[in-house]
């Protein structure tokens, strides 16, 4: 790699490789030369679980811009569903 | 017409500390003698590109080898094994420049060598050719294109990269080509221009080119960093300085 901006971080839930869905223990989020994108460096992140061998992997690789949207759409999509469990919390 | 041919083929060979790795070796068909060439790939991995380039070699009339460095991440794709190797921090600089010495001992023992080895290699591998020229006493020259964080902040050195490549310039062992775009970012051309100043102080023999219009990687023609002009020229020098340093 030639940048060393690399971030990972636990990931729990599934996801869906070559060979279909398998549980996820991380997620990596780089910013590097893509494999595929036609980019000299794209925001890469990849969803995986080590231990199933380097092919389980789901991998993106973003523009910057689409990253930083990305980003925006988590961040509101997470706080909407705070806002969600915390209501279903209360009415329980 | 003359018959013309070569071998390419999968391999294992003994790499640091003697633990076997893969290896892709392409060599023209006959006795030789050939001169070597130990190609170190680069970040994204083990991939075609170098396989092609080793086969490019040997269609040059060299004994080629690409070491995997990354062999000891697993089996697999290798966009998949680069990533898995990203995630870890990349690989420990002292465990490559093993590899690369079990590459340079694998084609010393073959008898259609001519005596001579080269190392080569792009991006990371351009930092680890000249890593592997400064540690090493058995190769001839060394080819680093556009290699990245051989000047590193001392925020970037991290327990597997514990010392930025450019101190050890004053061990470089053999004469030098580097090859660089005035557009990249890694390294840039004030990098660039700190590591030529390290080698002059050093009495060190090497030859820069730098390329305006180019930036990372403009010899890889599936990618849009691809610089025709400069790629050619590019490779021209590679030849050149080759013919000049791997002469039985």
């Amino acid at each position: 790699m030639c940048t060393s901006i690399v971030e990972v971080v636990g990931a729990e839930g599934a996801g869906k490789g070559d060979s279909g869905w398998f549980e996820l223990t991380r997620a990596v989020v780089s910013y590097d030369h893509p494999h595929h994108a036609l980019l000299e460096d794209a925001v890469i992140i990849d969803f995986v679980n080590p231990a199933l061998g380097p092919g389980a992997r789901v991998a993106v690789e973003l523009t910057l811009r689409s990253a930083k949207e990305l980003n925006g759409a988590l961040a509101r999509a997470i706080a909407a569903a705070e806002g969600e469990e915390k209501a279903r919390s209360r009415s329980v | 017409m003359a018959y013309e041919g070569m071998i390419a083929e999968t391999i294992s060979i003994d790499g640091d500390k003697n633990q076997p790795i893969s290896a892709y070796v392409a060599r023209p068909l006959g006795p030789g003698p050939f001169p070597g060439m130990v190609l170190m790939h680069h970040a994204p991995g083990w991939d075609e590109w170098y396989r092609e380039t080793t086969r490019k070699f040997a269609h040059h009339g060299y004994a080629a080898i690409s070491p995997n460095l990354y062999h000891r991440a697993g089996e697999g794709r290798s966009d998949d094994v680069a990533a898995k190797v990203r995630a870890e921090g990349g690989v420990p600089d002292a465990q490559v420049v093993g590899d690369g010495e079990g590459a340079v001992a694998w084609l010393r023992a073959q008898p259609y060598l001519n005596g001579k080895v080269a190392a080569f290699g792009t991006c990371s591998g351009g930092r680890h050719t000249f890593l592997l020229a400064c540690h090493s006493k058995s190769i001839d020259a060394a080819c680093d294109l556009w290699g990245g964080r051989v000047v590193m902040s001392p925020e970037e050195l991290t327990p597997k990269q514990p010392t930025a490549p450019i101190e050890f310039t004053k061990n470089l062992s053999c004469p030098l080509l580097g090859l660089f775009g005035n557009e990249d970012r890694a390294p840039t051309p004030e990098q660039v221009n700190q590591h030529e100043a390290e080698l002059k102080r050093h009495g060190k023999q090497y030859e820069f080119h730098r390329y305006d219009g180019a930036g990372h990687g403009f010899f890889y023609y599936d990618r849009p960093m691809y610089r025709v002009e400069q790629a050619l020229d590019g490779w021209q020098k590679v030849f050149a300085f080759l013919r000049k340093h791997l002469a039985a």
